[in-house]
């Protein structure tokens, strides 16, 4: 073995892999590698307003022409949603629950009220049909719960191997009522930053379904068809300015993309966001941040601080919105970012993840 | 969460905190060896409550970080062989190497699998026969128990299939490269408390006499960092050099004795090439040649490969305490996590990640 100790100049460390040459699992988990695959390969071909905006969902107008000659202008909310979860099955949902949901609530953050949608199914050869009728069965409560329809639907059948199970594709329009403008460029200063419940069920419900935690938990995944929650806030209220429901990539992730897209600084309250203890406990033991971890069941609402007593009255008394707090509030400044006060009285960015998340080793 | 929560009260912190600022009378340097600790201090903003004439210098102390280049490539030309499962913990996925990373060979067909523990990938070589499983064994001494269970394990069920790519680093050989440099600045260690959790802090004593600075074995909660902050400042302030511990709840003077006998049956000392750093004597532990058939180094053919850096990143002195991220001239500009020009980035224990993450303004 050697004596000597290294010299310490000249000091080196390697290339970046940008990964621009292929597609990795990262690009599709919501963070800033899904930003910037969306920002350089979709949206320069397909450029329009509606997609510039970034929101969850697309908002068009459309001329009515009626019968009696007059015209008449409405707005609709259009999204689309893959879902690929896997298990099938977790405690608290299926992926047909989520697969309605997802959409259902896409739609409602725009402040429509979602009616219609469409259904995609990639199924692959060998699966078994006990267990996709009890997927339907889950879609079609989903459906019943939300008040929605399934107008139109697509099955395909790939060979053994090339898919995983089941994947399924909605596609929702709502109205959005004339008198609703809501955006997530929309956050003013001085408003204030709601969140509908506690966060990371939904993450943490279906890794432990995966059996990827190496210990039991009695989380369930919070997923849920927000638009009757979304639709008494409105009545209570009709200057929310953002609503977003903070999935992958986390409330962070979801209180990022607002910051920037209204140029605001968003600072947040770390001791008022509600976190299960279940849900504390196996993000502690796994090197979690719930603040990353996926919800399918919350909303975050952006409003006047004036309004706020009143809508969260309101949420408190509906299902989906029991939990509701003030967790912060919307300043100037940083532009474009996220800051929570700590409890113990420091103050730390809240960044966007760039790719997967991945557990920390020690 | 019981007995966590009370380690991040904020009357108790305030308190700590009031105590150091008392204690202190004139600048100071003290390093955090461990990775986990930088985090800590990033993630509750402790840098920010701490009194100015304090440093805090971030040691070599993330496995991810300081696992060499050569390593790495080794452990993609193993994952990329056909038959290979290529077990790792998580953040390894993303280093990158002469020009590639485990991502992407994941990406293209590679089967690369996150485990949380060795044992996970000895099962796999069970349920796995006509597989090799390779278990990547990154870490300090924290998780060398572990994975010399999982080569006795293996030796028990007598798998032919298993094999582990060792690259263990040990905390006592960086300290003493650290204070050997005539570049050293640091005055004071915050040593790595689940380090000391497994080996004690038996090997500290001579370090702290040969070098006449204090070594304060320290936890990983707010209060048991501003604890052991505050420990190292006392010794410092009143000349004293010391090893002390401030987290005698999980570490004793002699650690785990049993884990200490388990990792001496499996491995041995050995030099080992850090990351940024270079070759550092008796600094690391391969295979003993007992066990040279779990060792994938010796299974595969893998000691042809050529690898080579860049000179771009100063990840190498923020290793060592020389320079702090925000001094280097890609810092979140050119040198982003997505987009990582050093280790110091790349793992999530990384000070450059953690700065990134908590205190870009």
């Amino acid at each position: 073995m050697t004596q000597e100790f290294p010299s310490i100049q000249g000091l080196v460390c390697p290339v970046p892999l940008p990964h621009q040459d292929q597609i990795l699992l990262g690009h599709g988990s919501g963070g800033k590698m899904s930003h910037d695959l969306i920002n350089r390969m979709f949206i320069p071909p397909f450029d329009n307003p509606s997609l510039r905006a970034g929101d969850d969902a697309g908002v068009v107008q459309i001329l009515l022409e009626e019968t009696t000659g007059k015209t008449a202008t409405g707005r609709l909310a259009i999204s689309t949603d893959s879902h690929v979860v896997w298990p099938l099955f977790f405690p608290g949902g299926d992926i047909g629950r989520l697969a309605i949901c997802g959409t259902v609530n896409d739609v409602a953050m725009m402040g429509a009220q979602p009616r219609f949608l469409s259904a995609g199914f990639v199924i692959e050869e060998g699966f078994r049909v006990d267990a996709l009728s009890m997927i339907v069965a889950s879609m079609q409560a989903a459906v019943q719960e939300a008040g929605v329809e399934i107008v139109a639907g697509d099955t395909k059948v790939v060979q053994k191997g090339k898919a995983d199970g089941l994947y399924i594709t909605t596609t929702g329009v709502g109205i959005i009522p004339s008198n609703i403008e809501i955006g997530g460029a929309r956050a003013q200063p001085g408003d204030v930053v709601i969140l509908s419940g506690s966060i990371g069920d939904h993450g943490i419900a279906v890794l432990a379904a995966r059996g990827d935690l190496g210990f039991e938990t009695e989380v369930q995944s919070d997923v849920a068809p927000l638009n009757y929650l979304v639709q008494s806030m409105l009545q209570c209220s009709q200057r929310i300015h953002v609503l977003r429901d903070p999935t992958r990539g986390g409330l962070a992730t979801s209180l990022n993309e607002i910051a920037r897209q209204s140029k605001v600084g968003i600072i947040i309250d770390g001791v008022r966001v509600p976190v299960k203890p279940a849900v504390a406990s196996a993000c502690e033991l796994l090197g979690f941040d719930p603040l990353y971890i996926a919800n399918e069941g919350k909303l975050i609402a952006i409003l006047p601080e004036e309004d706020a007593d009143n809508v969260l009255d309101v949420m408190r008394q509906t299902r989906y919105g029991e939990g509701a707090v003030v967790i912060g509030e919307v300043k100037d400044v940083p532009e474009g970012r996220v800051l929570m006060k700590t409890a113990i009285g420091s103050t730390r960015v809240v960044d966007i993840p760039s790719g997967e998340i991945l557990p920390r080793i020690c | 969460m019981k007995h966590l929560s009370e380690y991040r009260d904020a009357d108790l912190v305030r308190g700590v905190l009031g105590e150091i600022k008392r204690t202190v009378t004139c600048p100071w340097v003290i390093m955090e060896i461990c990775g986990g600790q930088t985090h800590a201090i990033m993630r509750y903003g402790l840098d920010q409550l701490l009194p100015q004439d304090l440093e805090l210098v971030h040691g070599p102390g993330c496995p991810v970080c300081v696992t060499s280049l050569e390593l790495i490539d080794k452990a993609l030309a193993i994952a990329s062989q056909p038959g290979v499962i290529f077990t790792s913990y998580g953040d390894m996925l993303r280093v990158p190497s002469s020009g590639n990373d485990l991502f992407s060979i994941r990406a293209s067909g590679g089967d690369v699998r996150v485990v949380y523990t060795p044992l996970d990938a000895v099962k796999l070589a069970y349920q796995n026969p006509e597989k090799q499983v390779v278990f990547f064994a990154i870490g300090f001494e924290t998780t060398a128990p572990a994975n010399c269970m999982s080569v006795l394990q293996a030796k028990t069920m007598g798998l032919e299939n298993y094999s582990v790519l060792v690259s263990h680093v040990r905390v006592p050989p960086a300290m003493k490269a650290i204070l050997s440099s005539p570049h050293n600045r640091v005055q004071g260690f915050l040593a790595a408390g689940h380090v000391c959790a497994v080996m004690g802090y038996w090997e500290y004593p001579p370090i702290v006499e040969q070098y006449k600075v204090p070594v304060v074995v320290t936890g990983f909660e707010p209060l048991d960092i501003l604890q052991g902050i505050l420990l190292t400042l006392r010794q410092l302030e009143q000349g004293r050099a010391e090893a002390e511990n401030a987290y005698s709840r999980v570490v004793t003077f002699e650690g785990n004795r049993k884990a200490q006998a388990i990792i001496d049956q499996v491995f041995t000392d050995c030099d080992r090439k850090w990351r940024g750093i270079g070759i550092i004597p008796a600094s690391g532990w391969c295979m003993r040649d007992e066990y040279a058939k779990f060792d994938a180094e010796k299974r595969f053919p893998v000691s042809h490969i050529n690898s080579e850096e860049s000179t771009i990143c100063i990840a190498g002195q923020i290793l060592q305490g020389l320079k702090k991220p925000i001094e280097c001239p890609a810092f979140s500009g050119r040198c982003t996590p997505e987009n990582p020009l050093g280790a110091t980035m790349v793992s999530s224990e990384g000070a450059c990640a953690a700065y990134y993450q908590y205190s870009r303004r």
